[in-house]
Parts: structure tokens; sequence; C-alpha cells
């Protein structure tokens, strides 16, 4: 019998394309008579526009068109507001697009742009979270849909009564996704329909959005996304980029590119929001966790309200019969944060990891005997069972892999010249999100099978993995799948986010497929049929079924580092990763994504941070040469391992999501590390050498 | 309140006439100044292997090879590179072969979305003949301080040290610098 192909390391089918320059991304697409348009964001942090000045900008040869409020077309209602540009003049944030030059050629657009002169009516604002900010609340959700409070037990009770109690709070500024294709698309209006080529993680929705906007039928509407220059969450909603061009494509008459300034994506693209994190663990002396508490403060916009779920870890991790999970959020004068891989989770167990560490040392307990002595038999918050969770096996396997039994546990006990050198450990989890997705699979006239399903390959694999999905339900080589993917003329599907595409894409060529195979069967098995056979499956009702088990992905991640005495500079030099996330369907992209996250996890540790200037009311690290995500040179050895589960509870591919996990425990075994290597406990992130050194005495 | 007044605009002649030899094959064009190697290849000559990261020389991105030496093609100015001879990601296989440090990228899957890549791979060509060339970085040991310093001019061992150092000015935000680096390594002498 043939091996399956999921599980093994095909390569990229588009990868070709992509090294020899041939891939398209999102204003690549050669129109004839193309226009370029350049977008101006407000420069006051909170008011209103009072006149757009645009006579010298106007006169610029080659000079097209000045959208604003006062002549902009009026759109139809958005379900995001961040999508109503050019509507009204009242300025929510800093950054916030207050108009857009239009032009022959990029130069001239953006001459245009700068030539813009806006008169602002200019209100004070309030841009900075503090923990006692007057305007937190309670919402009743956190992103997700999680509820913004959970309580179980007695916490103030069972804390109290604790032998030993970790009482610690750590904070985060704020990330930026800076995927490296910034946002774009180029907007071409034909008969009336539109076609937007859209850097984004689902076209689907970006289609359903664009047509009310627009006033259009979905079917006048197509969006193509067919190569993303990856997006790592702040592509997976619709972006005012699409709009804009498809906007302005309306109003010159001609097709229009536009690709967002770098510097301008802080503004309008989402962020990971800053947040100030209280963790409170009460155990007993052989460190069984009875009290836990994990409280968020964080900052939303007052365009709409996104609420980091930061303390969601907490209701999944550990033992903690007495808990108290909360989420408090400040409308600010900000940008509205949003979607950055990991969302809650990423953050939540930076701060619920370096608190297990404290635990350990205060304690005196091996940190991963600690996990393994609060391993819950079913899910804290829910009580459900499990569908897999081999979080342990993780750690003792990553244990073994890293050398963790050498380890001498007592902070700052090894030093090689000024370089303090410390290991540290931290437990990842991600949850297992899937929607319904419809797709299509037929028969190709010369032989083979054609799969068609508007999945959108961001850089995870998904082209690759779904035609290896498709193999196996067929019971064909792969390279008997074609596969189509990246238009939202194709079969509607759900976005690339939430670690969820690859299970809900796949359930539903794997049915789709299935179903064919069954046809070609009853046809006579015949390899070239005759006629072109074909099925097609929804699988609503299905993959968004309730489920009895908690569904969750774990890992183990360890951290080495060597911390200059003399600067505080801290470099990592090795991460290893060991992940549970079901089943692994292709080895080779699989174990991109994981490294992937971990280098990003390695970015939140030690260089990724956004200052809110109080002043100006803006980011002040807005572009790559102050907003440090990492270089090559940053990135020691990361190994990434798994342990392959057979979980029959999640889909028909048996797989988790991996496109979020690998950054999860990253900054906290590194924070863990850093303090061993130290014996400093940093509380905040990024730890930058100056916070470092500012404790090193 | 202060008032922050914008200066003037005055219009000029801003085009000239250049000819860029790009990937073997001669173009003359009728740019504005303003113009960049980057714009002129994506813009007019419909060369979208470059790609735009940042428009700011933070990212490398736009990598390509001018006159064989790796260089942000946003950071410079068409009219600056009139007869230039410029390879870019496009001109680098031979017919359906693609270039050993290309084969290496797909072999050790040195790219998630691929956005990057195109700059990672010409700045990799480019790396690797600074090195063969002699020329040191920022982690080559010092000639005479023993522990495998090179002789001066002779060529640079790349140890992966050396290609993590040599290859920081192109950012890759899928995190895919492992792969590269072993990609990069599998070419390397
Ligand atoms: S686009 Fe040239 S360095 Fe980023
Ligand atoms: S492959 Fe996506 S940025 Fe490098």
């Amino acid at each position: 019998m043939r091996p399956p192909e999921t599980g093994a390391p095909l390569r990229r089918l588009e990868g070709q394309l992509k090294v020899t320059g041939s891939a398209r991304y999102a204003v690549e697409y050669a129109l004839p008579e193309t226009a370029y348009a350049w977008p101006v964001p407000a420069t006051v942090a909170r008011g209103e526009v009072r006149a757009v000045h645009a006579a010298d900008a106007l006169a610029m040869p080659g000079a097209l068109a000045v959208l604003s409020h006062e002549n902009a077309p009026r759109l139809g209602p958005a379900d995001d507001p961040i999508l109503s540009v050019l509507q009204d003049p009242h300025v929510p944030h800093r950054g916030w697009y207050v108009a857009l030059a239009v032009a022959e050629t990029l130069e001239v657009a953006r001459a245009m742009a700068a030539a813009l002169q806006i008169d602002y009516a200019a209100d004070a604002h309030d841009t900075v979270l503090t923990s006692g900010h007057p305007k937190l609340y309670e919402p009743e959700q956190a992103n997700g849909g999680h509820p913004a409070r959970r309580e179980s037990g007695d916490f103030d009770g069972a804390y109290a009564a604790s032998a030993v109690r970790v009482d610690a709070t750590y904070t985060m500024e704020a990330e930026h996704n800076h995927p490296m294709e910034p946002h774009a698309s180029t907007a071409h209006w034909v008969d009336g329909g539109l076609t937007v080529y859209d850097s984004n993680q689902g076209s689907t929705k970006v289609k359903q959005a664009l047509a009310p906007l627009f006033g259009l039928r979905p079917e006048q509407v197509t969006v193509v996304a067919e190569h993303v220059g990856g997006g790592f969450g702040s592509k997976g909603t619709p972006r005012p980029q699409a709009v804009l061009a498809a906007m302005a494509a309306r109003h010159v008459g001609r097709p229009v590119r536009l690709a967002l300034p770098r510097a301008q994506l802080a503004g309008v693209v989402g962020h990971r929001a800053p947040t100030i994190q209280r963790l409170r663990i009460g155990a007993d002396r052989q460190g069984r966790i009875d009290a836990l508490a994990h409280e968020i403060l964080t900052h939303t916009s007052t365009v709409k309200e996104f609420v980091e779920q930061a303390a969601t870890p907490s209701r999944t991790m550990y033992t903690s019969p007495n808990s108290r999970t909360t989420h408090h959020v400040a409308a600010l004068d900000v940008p509205s944060p949003s979607w950055m891989r990991a969302p809650g989770e990423a953050p939540g167990m930076y701060a619920l990891e370096s608190a297990m560490d404290e635990l350990a040392v205060a304690l005196d307990i091996d940190p991963i005997e600690l996990r393994v002595r609060n391993d819950p038999a079913v899910e804290p918050d829910t009580g459900k069972p499990f569908s897999s969770r081999h979080l342990v096996e993780c750690l003792r396997e990553g244990a073994r892999l890293f050398g963790w039994a050498d380890r001498d546990p007592r902070p700052r006990s090894r030093r090689e010249g000024r370089q303090l050198i410390g290991t540290g450990v931290a437990s990842a989890t991600y949850p297992v999100l899937v929607s319904p997705s419809t797709a299509e699979a037929c028969t190709e006239p010369g032989g083979g099978y054609r799969v068609r399903i508007n999945a959108t390959d961001i850089g995870t694999g998904a082209r690759t993995v779904l035609a290896q999905v498709a193999a196996d339900a067929l019971g064909v080589p792969v390279d008997h799948v074609l596969i189509d993917i990246g238009c939202s003329d194709l079969p509607a599907a759900p976005l690339a986010g939430g670690s969820s595409g690859t299970a809900s894409w796949g359930w539903a060529v794997h049915r789709a497929c299935r179903r064919l195979r069954a046809l070609v069967e009853e046809a006579g098995g015949d390899e070239v049929p005759s006629t072109t056979l074909r099925a097609f499956a929804d699988t609503a009702g299905e993959a968004d079924a309730a489920s009895d088990y908690a569904r969750h992905a774990f890992g183990a991640h360890f951290a080495e580092v060597a911390v200059d005495a003399d600067t505080g500079e801290t470099r990592v030099r090795r991460l290893l990763g060991v992940f549970a996330a079901g089943h692994i369907l292709n080895s080779r992209t699989g174990r991109s994504q994981f490294i992937g996250g971990m280098v990003m996890g390695l970015g939140m540790a030690l260089l990724e941070g956004s200052t809110m200037d109080p002043v100006f009311g803006d980011f002040a690290e807005r572009d790559l040469a102050s907003y440090h995500v990492p270089s090559c040179a940053d990135v020691p050895a990361v190994e990434a391992h798994w342990i392959d589960e057979d979980d029959r509870h999640l889909n028909p591919m048996g797989s988790k999501g991996i496109g979020e996990i690998g950054i999860v425990g990253t900054a906290a075994a590194i924070g863990n590390a850093l303090h061993h290597a130290t014996g400093v406990r940093l509380r905040e992130l990024p730890m930058t050498p100056d916070r470092v050194l500012a404790h090193l005495g | 309140m202060a008032t922050i007044s914008k200066p003037t605009v005055q219009h000029r002649p801003t085009s000239s006439e250049v000819t860029l030899r790009v990937n073997g094959v001669s173009h003359r064009l009728t740019v504005d100044h303003r113009t960049t190697v980057l714009d002129a290849l994506r813009e007019h000559l419909d060369h979208t292997g470059p790609k735009k990261g940042c428009d700011h020389g933070q990212c490398g991105a736009c990598t390509v090879l001018v006159g064989g030496r790796r260089t942000n093609s946003c950071l410079l100015l068409a009219v600056a590179a009139d007869g230039e001879e410029i390879t870019t990601v496009e001109g680098l296989s031979d017919g359906e072969q693609p270039h050993p440090v290309q084969r290496a990228f797909l072999d050790h899957d040195g790219f998630q979305c691929g956005y990057c890549t195109p700059g990672q791979v010409c700045s990799a060509i480019g790396m690797l003949a600074e090195a063969a060339d002699g020329h040191p970085s920022h982690v080559t040991p010092l000639p005479g301080t023993g522990s495998g310093a090179p002789p001066p001019g002779s060529p640079v061992p790349l140890t992966p040290a050396e290609i993590r150092e040599r290859m920081s000015g192109n950012l890759c935000r899928c995190g895919a610098y492992p792969n590269i680096v072993a990609a990069i390594e599998e070419v390397a002498p």
C-alpha cells in the first residue's frame, strides 16, 4: 500500500514561483492605465478635519484626484467601523486616514499627499494605559467570544490560606504584526463589477465586506489573494486599503494600485494591545495549586471594542480549584487593536508561565516538576475531558532533548567571561479552532483531479497541505491533484487565522474528495472518466458542532540565554520546542511554522515593543528601523520537535492548528532563562538591555 | 497654536531618459527623477520579483545585484543607475534550471510567505561573492588574533555565525532564518 501523503515533507507547490520571483502579490498585476494612490494619515490624536486644501496637490502634473470626507464616494454600512474611511470629519486617533491622493504615478501621488494642507480642530487626547486608568471597565466579552470574567470556588479565601503565594504584575508594550508585504490592493472596476487583488488572510470575508460598502451584490465582487506576504493576524479582517483602492478606482475610472507605506501600518492594521497582567498563585508546600487569579488590564480604541483575551489560558492550563480570570479595558484615543499571532495566549502565557517559574523558585521545586504536579485531569474551567493533552510528554521529551537534567537550578551559577548563562522552560497552549467551509472536487478531462476552495496561503503551506489531504481522501498520489485557492470566485472558505485554516479547509476538502471518489467508483472507477464528475461539500453544522471535549494543542519551550553582565544585552543561544498538536500533515512546512512562531516569540521577548507617546498620542516605533523584528543574527539554532497525536475528536485529518503555538511559550522561557542567568526577575517585555542593566548592579 | 507651513510646490522638468540593463536586456526609459530602481523595475518594467517591504532601506526585500554587488534598490535612484547592469531574482536561473541558491532555498524550505525571498536570494549571492573576495564582517576574527582569522584578502570561511551576520540586512518576518542559514551553508564553499 502507498504511504499516506499527509505527514510527508512535501515541498511547497508554489515554491519555484516564490524563489524565482514569479509569484504575484497584490500590487503586482499589470493592468493597463493603472493609477496610484497614497493615503494621508491624521496628524492629530483626536479631533476633526476642518478643511482639506488640495489646490497645490491637484496642480501637480499627473495629479488625478484628492479624496477626503468632503468628496469621497459615500459607502454603505460597514460591519467593521474601521472600513468606513473618508466618510466624516471625525478623527478618532492619530494615523486614521483623512485623505487619499491619486495620480498617474507613484511619485506624484506621494508628493501630492505631502503637499496636502489639512486643517484640524484638535481635542485633548488620552492614549496611555495605566493600571488605575479611570476609563477601565469590565466588558461582556473578550476577543473570541470568551466571557470577560470566570470565577470558581473561593479565590480570596483559598489564596489567603495558601502556604506559598506568588503575586506578580507583568507588563507588555504594544506590538506590531509587520508582515513583510505591507497591506496592499489593486482595484479594478469592469462593467459595474469590482475586482480587487488584495493582500489578506481570507478573501471570502473581504468580498463580503466590500459588496455592501459599494452597494453591490456579492457576486459582482471578486477578491484575489493568490500569494500573500504574511499577515500574522493583521490581514485577518478586511483592512482599509481594499476600500480606498476601490473608491479611488471608481472615482478616476481606472485601475488603482495602493500599497500602504510601512510607517503608516501601526495606525491602521491593528496591533497587539499593551497589557498589564496581575497573576496570583497560591499553592501548598508540595506545589499543588489551590488558588489562581489572572487579571488583565488592556486598551481598545474609541472606534471599536477589542479586548485581548489574555486570561483565557489560565482557564485551561493548571489545576486551580479556586480561580478568578478577568479582563478590564479602557477605550482610549488609540488605533484599534486587533489580532496578532496567538492573541490572548501569547501575552497571557508569558505572564502565567513567568509566574509559574516564580512559584517554582519560591517552592524550590524543578519548574518542570511543578507543571507536572498541576497537570489537570479535566479542563479546569469547563470540567470537560481533554480530547488529547500531552503537555507532560512535551515537557519530558523537551527536557531530554535539551539536556535539562544537567542544569544547576541556582540562579547566576554559570558564567563565561562577561556572559551570564541561564536556561528556562515554559509551557504553551493554543485552542483548536475550526470553522465551516465549502469545497469542490472534480475530475479533470485528461485524468487527475482538481480541488477548488478559497483558502489563502499566507506562507503556511496551505496550498500544499490541502493537496496532500485531497490526495489521501481520493486515494491517489499527490501529483494527480491540482489545487485552486486564493480567489473569492472559488467555493467560500473561512480565513487563515486562529490556527484554524488547515482544519477548516481540509475538512471540506476531505469531504468533497471522499464524495468524488465514491462517484468515480460508482462510475466504474475509470482513471479518466468520460464525463466530468463533480462533488461539493459544506461542513456547516459539522465543523462548528459543539464538542464534548476540551480541544487544545500543547507544547513546551526551552531556552538558553547569555546575558552580558556589562551591557545587559541578552542573546538567545538555543531555542527548543516540543509540540503536541494532533497529526502534523506536512513535516517540512509544519516545522517551518513552529520555528517561525518561536522566532517571533524571541522578538516578543527581547526586541519588540511599541511605546505610546503621551504628547503626540502616537506609537513611537512605526518603521522597521525603530520597531525591531528579529534579524538573522538574532536567531540562533532553533529546533522544533513534536509528538504526533492520534486524536479522534478533531477532524477527519486529526490535526490541531500549528500556526500560533510556536510563539506562545517562547517569551516566558526566555524570561525564565534570563532569571536563571542573572537572578533578576524582569516583569516587562521586551527585555531590552537598558531594562536588564538597571537590575544587574 | 503653532502653525506648520508647508513649502510651496514648484514645477520644473522632472524626468530624464536612462538606460537600465536588466538581466542582460537593455531598457531605455523616461523616469521621474524621484523614481527608484525598485519602482523602475516594478512599475515601469513589470519586474515584480524585487519586493517593496519598507521603501526605506530597512528590510532588504528589494535587494538586487547592481554590477554584481547587492544593493537595496529602494535606495538607489534610477537616474543614478544609468547604464548599470542590474540582476534581479528573475534573471538568476539558467533556463528552467534554478540557480543553486534558489535550489537550496527550495530544498531547505528557506521561506514561507515568499515575500522576502527574492531579496534573500539576491543578497545571498552577493554575500557569497563578498566572502570569497575576502571582505570581513563584524564577526570575522581579526587578523593576527589566531583562532581561525583568515589572512587579509583571502576568502572568509562562512560559518553559521558569518552567514547570520552577513544576511542580517534581509528581514524575514516569517522567521525562516534557520532554514535560510541551512540553505546558504549548503551552497557556501
Ligand atoms: S524595500 Fe528596500 S530595504 Fe525595504
Ligand atoms: S518568507 Fe515571509 S517574510 Fe520571509
